[in-house]
């Protein structure tokens, strides 16, 4: 069971972040996915459940403010682990950015990128624990900052 | 200065996201953004290796709008390159994000990674086997292996995690490397970091998939270490770092679940290992927060699917009885799906486990959310039986009247298949699929349709009479709400054309009223006069709803009543309206009326007996025989395992026409040998044996032609079946022609004609095989008309009662009539394709003198390993001319079979036509391989001048 990409997408539908896990896209069909999950997601009302069957796939989905996180996975996954997941890297979003909000995601969208490498790779969980993923991402920054103290020296 | 630089890159970055946010419509966006990859492209020329990393930052930002940035790639190769970790951490960002495993430049990336991977650093190794993780192609998986199986042993759990996973990416390219990783995966079983474990445990899962070895592997070594981890971290309390709302790591829980099942599917042993463990995690997970349901949920799956004891089950069974009642809608969902799952394999429709869940199942059918209700509605159809069908029926009626369109004519094949397997009598079933036609009569398919003409054919007679007596009414008093039900429309037509005389003088049908809807009964069982039900027939034609299908029923139907109906003004106004269809725009309409106008011109006697009224199919009596019995009517749908090709859009009428028709579509190559000649027989006799003259070569060739009779009883419409059958232009082939002798006593017998491509169209029955079939209207026309006078002629000559089927069947053969003309003037084809079996050709006439050209397209199937489904046929022209196209006749077509498009194209310049044509279909895959999706642009301009000119 593997979650196929994951979206992060506006309440008017900007993309903010999208990951593929597959490489059976192309750039052209990865646009048009986006688009129709999308539009497929927002036009769901607030009390209808969280998954959605789309194409040969599911979206399993989760708005927090005004960002949905979107996950697209197998048929056979277990729905509400994959709700799970969502909200675990919410939760990490949020002790990253202190109080994440949809600007932090913007102007910092490498780090949430990294955030999520550090969650999962190939669509797969990497890490249970929080600290740990807060801590490789310490170590991260720290390692950058070093570097360009370096460079100044 | 670096310092500089750096804030620069910060301010830069942000200052580009802010000034794209403040763009007010999309075209600033654009602007915008225009602006800045054009900055980008020319400092990316300069090779500036300060600027690189802003640019690349600011790309990718760029990219997740959705702009492209493609020419960014090589940078992300030149900053992964860098010594830096701050450049390495974007270049593989960007190269995650720009590339995928399709690009060449993906080879060029593998020798950083293999350098990376090798690094003293182990956060540079970690993103090396992040990137290679999520990108890997099959020759990167090939190249790198051996750097991923060292790191898997790493000592490192940071290092350890990410190779496991990197390695799920790797077999996955290549199968083969599988090997090199079982033992140390095994071994990271006994890891005592979660994440090291987690991944450890999603890649056996993954590797058990591959390759059943490592799971019989498993199975003998793991399952103990398994369960005590689950035990483990069932205890409370256990690792409070991966607690999540009072439970342990529910992410590996979820996980070493999974890999439980898949390891005790089909082995009692290690079955019998976690049934323990398992009846503990299921007791004891708290199920008032969704991380406790998500592991109750992969419980009960586990269980339903392993080995386990009967105690555990009914536990299982339980879970998923109180998920059904949740608020919650999303365990709603899950409970829905899984039952519907597990119904499929294990529980039968009498389980009481489910039908105690019935009404709050029914209760989802009418939810809001859609994905409810398609689960829901899978569902429902498993709780069908004997005893609960007429309150199933019912729900399932209202919820196909509110359905989606797109779901209507599956949900509609499904009622109307249920209705005959669980029907308390034949009058309810008959009521039900009436409604079913009311209720969706629009979109059903033609199986429906025929499946609905069987059923009033099989009838008795005072429940035909009241069949017919409904549909009429129907149609009469609910006007352009029924009417717009064109499936409804051409039953209706049908059943007035050949049970016309019961309908208005059947007397009182006396069955009562319908047992569901007792509203306005005596309305719906009124006998109508003749004028009336002609009155009916021509406010149709003349209304909204007359496509050319329900035209050319209504035409048969007219022509079948001139042999019902009695009143001569009436008799006149038929005559009168067939002749108006003389000159319709349609050629088949055309050819058909002026062929019923000369059956109008015989003597009654010959008449009556042309006109006589159509036998039952034996087929549709061998399927009233299995009906009630809970048994799948449909012979198809009996190799289906239990109810599961029940799901979804998977459509048994389809596959049941295919299996059912394949033996009458036999290929004109095949049919001199005695099989197809019996199959013609068949047609020539539709069905009634009685009429035959006895021959012994007959009875034997009858009785093995039975079970291949075609299914699709409309095509008795034209007392053939035809569907695409080219069998009779052979006629006098083989055996059968000491058989064509007595039948055809007066003709002169003569050779015939090859069955070419024209002739085989000549055999199209207007009627053809559904409501959409109408074959080769182009090439019917012109020797059709002309071969009619003398084809009656030798119907009468011949003693058959089923006269009017042997017209039609005899159509075909003018070439044995010394009168036949074939026109010299043939439509010619040209072939415009052939591929995978699949065989089209174009067949012009020249219409409005040269003004326009009418095309027929062909589709042939000439493979032999199956049907070539979803042929989708789109044609472009250029500007000066204008093109019309009719749907298709059908977008399947069977081996051996044809189907047919009509296009018109209006060329008012007289210019030369060229078509470009976009074809898209499923060929059928070789020696039962998976079908094959096609997808192909065809430029045909060898259109002959002498079309317009």
């Amino acid at each position: 069971m593997a979650i196929r990409f994951i979206l992060l997408v506006s309440r008017q539908g900007k993309v903010r972040l999208a990951k593929w896990f597959t490489a059976d896209y192309t750039t052209k069909e990865k646009q048009k996915a986006v688009k129709d999950v999308t539009q497929a997601v927002l036009a769901r009302r607030p009390k209808m459940c969280n998954i959605l069957e789309f194409k040969d796939y599911k979206l399993v989905y989760r708005r927090y403010a005004s960002l949905f996180f979107i996950a697209a996975t197998d048929q056979d996954d277990n729905e509400l682990i994959t709700l799970e997941i969502i909200h675990r890297y919410v939760e990490l979003l949020d002790k990253w950015f202190l109080n994440v909000s949809e600007l932090d995601i913007i102007f910092n969208f490498q780090q949430a990128y990294t955030i999520l490498d550090e969650l999962m790779i190939s669509g797969e969980m990497q890490e249970s624990s929080k600290r740990s993923v807060v801590n490789s991402l310490k170590r991260m920054e720290e390692t950058e900052k070093t570097e360009i103290a370096g460079n100044l020296l | 200065m670096e310092k500089i630089l750096s804030t620069l890159v910060i301010t830069r970055l942000r200052d580009m996201i802010k000034q794209i946010r403040s763009a007010k419509t999309m075209a600033d966006e654009r602007a915008v953004i225009a602006k800045e990859s054009a900055f980008i492209r020319t400092s990316f020329k300069s090779e500036n290796v300060e600027t690189r990393y802003i640019n690349v930052q600011k790309l990718l930002y760029i990219y997740m709008l959705g702009y492209p940035a493609h020419f960014g790639q090589m940078e992300c190769l030149k900053l992964v390159a860098s010594p830096k970790f701050m450049d390495k951490r974007l270049g593989y960002l960007g190269i995650m994000l720009l590339l995928d495993e399709n690009q060449e430049l993906l080879t060029l990336v593998t020798n950083s990674l293999k350098n990376d991977m090798n690094n003293g650093n182990i956060q540079i190794v970690g993103l090396a086997l992040c990137t290679l993780g999520n990108i890997s192609s099959p020759e990167m998986a090939r190249d790198l292996s051996g750097e991923v199986e060292k790191l898997i042993s790493s000592g490192n759990s940071f290092v350890r995690k990410k190779a496991a996973l990197c390695a799920i990416r790797l077999i996955h390219k290549v199968p083969d490397l599988l090997e090199n990783y079982q033992s140390k995966a095994i071994g990271l079983l006994q890891d005592k970091h979660h994440g090291v474990l987690l991944t450890g445990v999603t890649l056996l899962t993954e590797m058990c998939k591959i390759d059943a070895n490592v799971a019989e592997e498993l199975r003998k070594t793991s399952v103990p270490v398994l369960v005590r981890h689950l035990k483990n971290l069932t205890t409370p309390g256990f690792s409070p770092e991966h607690d999540v709302s009072g439970i342990t790591d529910p992410f590996l829980q979820v996980k070493i679940l999974r890999l439980l099942r898949l390891l005790g599917t089909g082995s009692t042993f290690a079955s019998d290992a976690m049934n323990d463990i398992l009846a503990q995690v299921a007791t004891n997970t708290d199920g008032t927060k969704n991380v406790g349901n998500a592991i109750l949920y992969e419980t009960v799956l586990t269980i339903m699917d392993i080995e386990s004891e009967n105690s555990l089950r009914v536990l299982a069974i339980n879970i998923l009885g109180r998920f059904l009642s949740n608020k919650d809608n999303n365990i709603r969902y899950v409970a829905l799906t899984t039952l519907t799952k597990t119904s499929q394999t294990t529980l039968n429709a009498d389980s009481s486990a489910l039908q105690r869940h019935r009404a709050t199942i029914l209760d989802c059918l009418k939810d809001a959310d859609v994905s409810i209700r398609h689960r829901a509605l899978d569902l429902s159809f498993f709780l069908i039986n004997s005893q609960n069908i007429r309150i199933l029926t019912r729900e399932l009626l209202s919820f196909l009247e509110v359905a989606e369109s797109d779901i209507k004519s599956s949900v509609a094949s499904r009622i109307v298949d249920f209705a005959g397997r669980f029907r308390p009598n034949k009058r309810w079933e008959l009521d039900t699929t009436i409604r079913v036609m009311r209720a969706a009569g629009a979109n059903v398919d033609a199986s429906t349709i025929n499946h609905c003409v069987k059923l009033v054919t099989t009838s008795p007679k005072d429940l035909q009479l009241y069949a017919v007596r409904k549909f009429f009414n129907l149609i009469r008093l609910e006007g352009d709400q029924a009417l717009a039900q064109e499936g409804l429309v051409v039953v209706t037509v049908w059943c007035i054309g050949e049970f016309g005389d019961a309908l208005v003088r059947g007397g009182d049908s006396g069955t009562g009223g319908d047992e569901e809807d007792s509203v306005g009964q005596t309305d719906y069982m009124i006998a109508p006069t003749e004028r009336q039900v002609i009155d009916i027939l021509e406010s149709i034609l003349r209304g909204p709803f007359a496509s050319i299908v329900v035209k050319e029923y209504i035409v048969t139907a007219l022509a079948k009543l001139t042999g019902r109906f009695l009143e001569a003004p009436v008799l006149d106004s038929i005559r009168a309206m067939l002749a108006k269809y003389q000159t319709h725009m349609d050629v088949e309409i055309q050819a058909r009326a002026v062929e019923f106008t000369a059956i109008t011109k015989l003597d009654s006697e010959t008449r009556a007996a042309l006109l006589e009224s159509m036998p039952v199919l034996e087929s549709a009596l061998k399927e009233e025989e299995r009906k009630g019995t809970g048994q799948p009517a449909l012979m198809s749908a009996i190799t289906s395992p239990s109810r599961a090709n029940q799901n979804g859009k998977v459509n048994t009428g389809n596959i049941l026409d295919f299996s059912d028709d394949v033996p009458v579509n036999v290929p004109s190559t095949v049919t001199s040998n005695p099989a197809a000649g019996n199959d013609l027989l068949d047609l020539v006799f539709g069905g009634a044996p009685t009429t035959a003259p006895t021959s012994s070569g007959f009875g034997a060739g009858f009785g093995s032609a039975a079970p291949v009779k075609s299914d699709n009883i409309m095509d008795l419409l034209g007392g053939l079946s035809m569907g695409s059958a080219p069998a009779p232009s052979i006629a006098p082939m083989g055996g059968l022609s000491s058989l064509q002798a007595p039948l055809f006593a007066s003709q002169p017998q003569q050779p015939s004609k090859p069955a070419g491509n024209a002739t085989v169209d000549l055999l199209g029955d207007l009627f053809g095989s559904g409501p959409s079939a109408s074959p080769a209207p182009t090439s019917f026309f012109p020797t059709s008309t002309a071969a009619a006078p003398p084809a009656f002629g030798m119907g009468i000559n011949t003693a058959s009662n089923d006269l009017f089927g042997s017209l039609l069947s005899s159509n075909p053969t003018p070439t044995s009539s010394p009168m036949s003309i074939i026109p010299p003037s043939q439509p010619k084809s040209y072939p415009c394709y052939e591929k995978n079996g699949l065989r089209i050709s174009l067949t012009p006439e020249r219409v409005d003198g040269g003004l326009a050209v009418s095309v027929n397209a062909k589709f042939e199937n000439t493979g032999m390993s199956g049907p070539i489904t979803g042929v989708v046929f789109q044609v472009a022209v250029p500007k000066t001319l204008k093109l019309t196209m009719q749907p298709p006749s059908s977008t399947t077509v069977l081996a051996g079979g044809f189907a047919t498009q009509a296009m018109r194209i209006d060329n008012p310049s007289k210019t030369s036509i060229k078509l470009r044509i976009k074809l898209g279909y499923s060929a059928p895959g070789f020696m039962g391989s998976a079908p094959q999706l096609v997808e192909e642009i065809v430029d045909f301009g060898g259109f002959e001048a002498s079309l317009w000119a």
